[in-house]
């Protein structure tokens, strides 16, 4: 599936979290905040940010594999806040606007934004709607030639730094899928309140904001594609997001697991290393090979995918294994680490809290179970009328 | 003007190597290669002074088949083609490796010879030496900085003492230092680029190289010692006297 192309670019990537990002890690953790232009421009430059996306639009026009590659490499970086805001460029807020925007919309935003110009963030996501996609509250009206927008947004990844949302809006009092919108809104118009950056256990350097709209006005042609289909786009892309989840989850497990193995070979206690009591190396080996099993199983789904075939089931999975392995691999070897590893700057206990949005963000792990189950024809049929 | 860049792939210098059976070399097995960090820089300095001048950069390696992916990774920075002879790192010592180069600078006939100062697998540090014996030409080497003035090169060398500062005549052969420059990422489009660049491949007999006996031979290759388990100490006292009667340091 990978060819010597893909050995090239996930080299670049590499080098250039070597060089212009893990050195800086450290302290953007300690601020809670990331330059995020910055570091969109370095991949920009590179020609990164827009792989899969047409070269009309700046893009490379490759297929998935190479989304995956990268994502796998991006796991190279010593946080999961900085991946989690490439990955929102990449793989979230950009995928409908490359398919259904406009010409001028792409001309005006996407370009740019594949260049690392601006910087993008999606909002779906409310304080009383998560999982729960579909009671999204934020409205859309059309007045004249514009559209204005009240609501909130609730966990926006990139939210404090974007230059544009691709927002997930009601447009009608229609049925909850067919009622929604995608719609574009610059974060500079007026009416947008992005003051509340939020405190979070993990993700530190990722810039997670609640915003608000207050009568914000855009103009009609920001709206992606038709009115009423914003709910079927953002599932399209479920598939890839899952994928990319997944596949950015392995550098850093497998990291951990090597970084452990080096630390408890190097300390001693009762006469022989940490590393030489055979609970801890079978541990670590039982660990790297679950590691390799979620490599194998996203490999196979995104292998899959690009040959056409509809992987919602191993994508799902993938993305399901990639959030209980990264718990159950983050809190296994910081085990080994002691107490240096529930020091709040070891890397250990960085990785501990980062992978635990894993689980959460992009559909919650039960979210995937439901939709395996729905697929394997195990999931209950719903009452008429029940929730 | 004619840039030729001579570069090596090395062993991952951050990847941990085992010795094979009979000691007699590294074990190749599942071991990944890099471009050597000092041939990043020959190449970078090669595509600064092509971006200045014009020209054409060329590069060349000895070694088999596998190494065209190290060739590709210089042709994704930007280079314009390359030349590979038929070689295994086994069979070659740095006099033998100039030997080849020369002839290439014979076929090739260029203005400026770039290579990296040492490989960080042997660190010989003598290819560009001899190659410049063997040319009768000039010789700038750990260049820090490279700047043309039509027929001489003014190179600042870092050594022993600081820099020193050297014009020499073209062609000449200069070869560089970490400090020379800051080598480019590949981007997509080199990359993509570099798929269709020509990579010629010779043997060291189309080459003309006869005479490829070596004048160095490895006896048996030892890994250093493994680290020993730290261990903590109740106070400075018992540091200081750990200092100076179990490690002797002071
Ligand atoms: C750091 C961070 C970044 C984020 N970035 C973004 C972003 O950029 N854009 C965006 O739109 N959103 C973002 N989110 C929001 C994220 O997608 C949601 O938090 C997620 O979808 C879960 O929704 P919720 O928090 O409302 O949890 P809820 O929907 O309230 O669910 C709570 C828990 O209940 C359980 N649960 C829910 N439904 C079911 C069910 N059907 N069956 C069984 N159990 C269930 C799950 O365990 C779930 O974790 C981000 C969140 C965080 C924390």
């Amino acid at each position: 599936m990978f060819t010597e192309e893909h050995d090239m670019i996930r080299d670049t990537v590499r080098k250039i979290i070597e060089r212009d990002i893990n050195p800086y890690v450290e302290e953007w953790e300690k601020e809670g905040h990331f330059p995020a232009h910055q570091v969109m421009k370095l991949f920009g430059d590179a020609g990164l940010l827009g792989l899969k996306y047409s070269e009309e639009y700046g893009g490379a026009d490759l297929d998935y594999t190479y989304c995956v590659a990268m994502a796998e490499e991006l796991g190279e970086i010593a946080c999961g806040g900085v991946p989690l805001a490439v990955g929102v460029q990449t793989d979230m807020c950009t995928p409908a606007l490359a398919r259904f925007g406009s010409d001028e919309l792409r001309e005006q935003y996407l370009r740019p934004s594949l260049t690392g110009e601006m910087v993008g963030c999606i909002g779906v996501s409310e304080s009383s709607a998560g999982s729960d996609v579909a009671s999204i509250k934020t409205t859309a009206r059309r007045d004249g030639d514009d559209w204005v927008i009240n609501g909130e947004k609730m966990w926006i990844t990139n939210g404090y730094q974007a230059d544009w949302m691709c927002c997930l809006v009601n447009t009608s009092d229609d049925k909850p899928h067919k009622n929604k919108s995608l719609i574009l809104i610059p974060m500079d118009a007026k009416g947008v309140d992005r003051s509340r950056k939020l405190d979070k256990l993990g993700m530190r350097s990722s810039d997670t904001a609640q915003i608000f709209f207050d009568n914000v006005r855009v103009p009609a042609g920001n709206l992606i594609g038709q009115q009423g289909w914003g709910f079927f786009y953002q599932m399209l892309q479920f598939q890839e997001e899952r994928l990319w989840g997944a596949a950015n989850m392995i550098r850093g497990l497998e990291n951990a697991v090597s970084e452990t193995i080096e630390y408890t070979r190097g300390r001693s206690a009762f006469g022989k290393s940490i590393l030489d009591n055979q609970v801890v190396h079978y541990r670590l080996a039982e660990l790297s090979t679950e590691i390799e099993a979620l490599r194998a199983l996203t490999y196979r789904a995104t292998e899959l995918y690009v040959k056409g075939q509809d992987v919602t089931r191993l994508a799902s999975m993938a993305k399901l294994k990639a959030g209980r392995l990264g718990r159950e691999v983050a809190d296994s070897c910081l085990q080994y680490w002691g107490g240096m590893g529930f020091m709040w700057e070891a890397k250990i206990a960085r990785l501990y809290r980062d992978v635990r949005l894993a689980s959460i963000g992009g559909g919650a792990d039960e979210i995937m179970l439901g939709i395996i189950c729905k697929m394997d024809g195990t999931l209950p049929k719903r009452k008429k009328g029940g929730a | 003007m004619k840039i030729l860049v001579a570069i090596k792939r090395v062993i991952d210098p951050d990847a941990r190597i085992r010795l094979n059976a009979d000691s007699s070399g590294v074990e190749e097995e599942s071991v990944e290669y890099k471009v050597n960090p000092f041939c990043e820089n020959a190449i970078e300095e090669a595509l600064v002074l092509q971006g200045a001048h014009g020209g054409e950069v060329v590069l060349v390696t000895v070694g088999p088949e596998d190494v065209t992916q190290t060739i590709r990774s210089g042709l994704a920075m930007g280079a314009d083609r390359a030349i590979r002879i038929e070689g295994v790192d086994t069979e070659l010592d740095s006099d033998l490796v100039a030997r080849i180069l020369h002839k290439v600078v014979e076929r090739e006939s260029p203005n400026v010879i770039l290579l990296g100062k040492q490989a960080v697998d042997g660190d010989n540090n003598q290819v560009g030496q001899l190659l410049a014996q063997y040319m009768g030409a000039s010789q700038a080497c750990f260049a820090s900085e490279v700047v043309l003035e039509g027929e001489q090169a003014k190179v600042t060398r870092e050594v022993d003492g600081g820099l020193e500062t050297i014009s020499i005549p073209l062609p000449a052969v200069i070869t560089a230092d970490l400090r020379l420059n800051e080598p480019r990422y590949a981007s997509l489009p080199g990359i993509m680029k570099a798929k269709r660049k020509p990579i010629d491949v010779l043997t060291l007999d189309e080459l003309g190289v006869t005479d490829t006996a070596l004048k160095i031979e490895v006896l048996s290759l030892e890994l250093p010692p493994e680290r020993q388990a730290g261990s903590m100490v109740e106070s400075v006292d018992d540091l200081l006297d750990k200092l100076k009667n179990e490690a002797r340091v002071l």
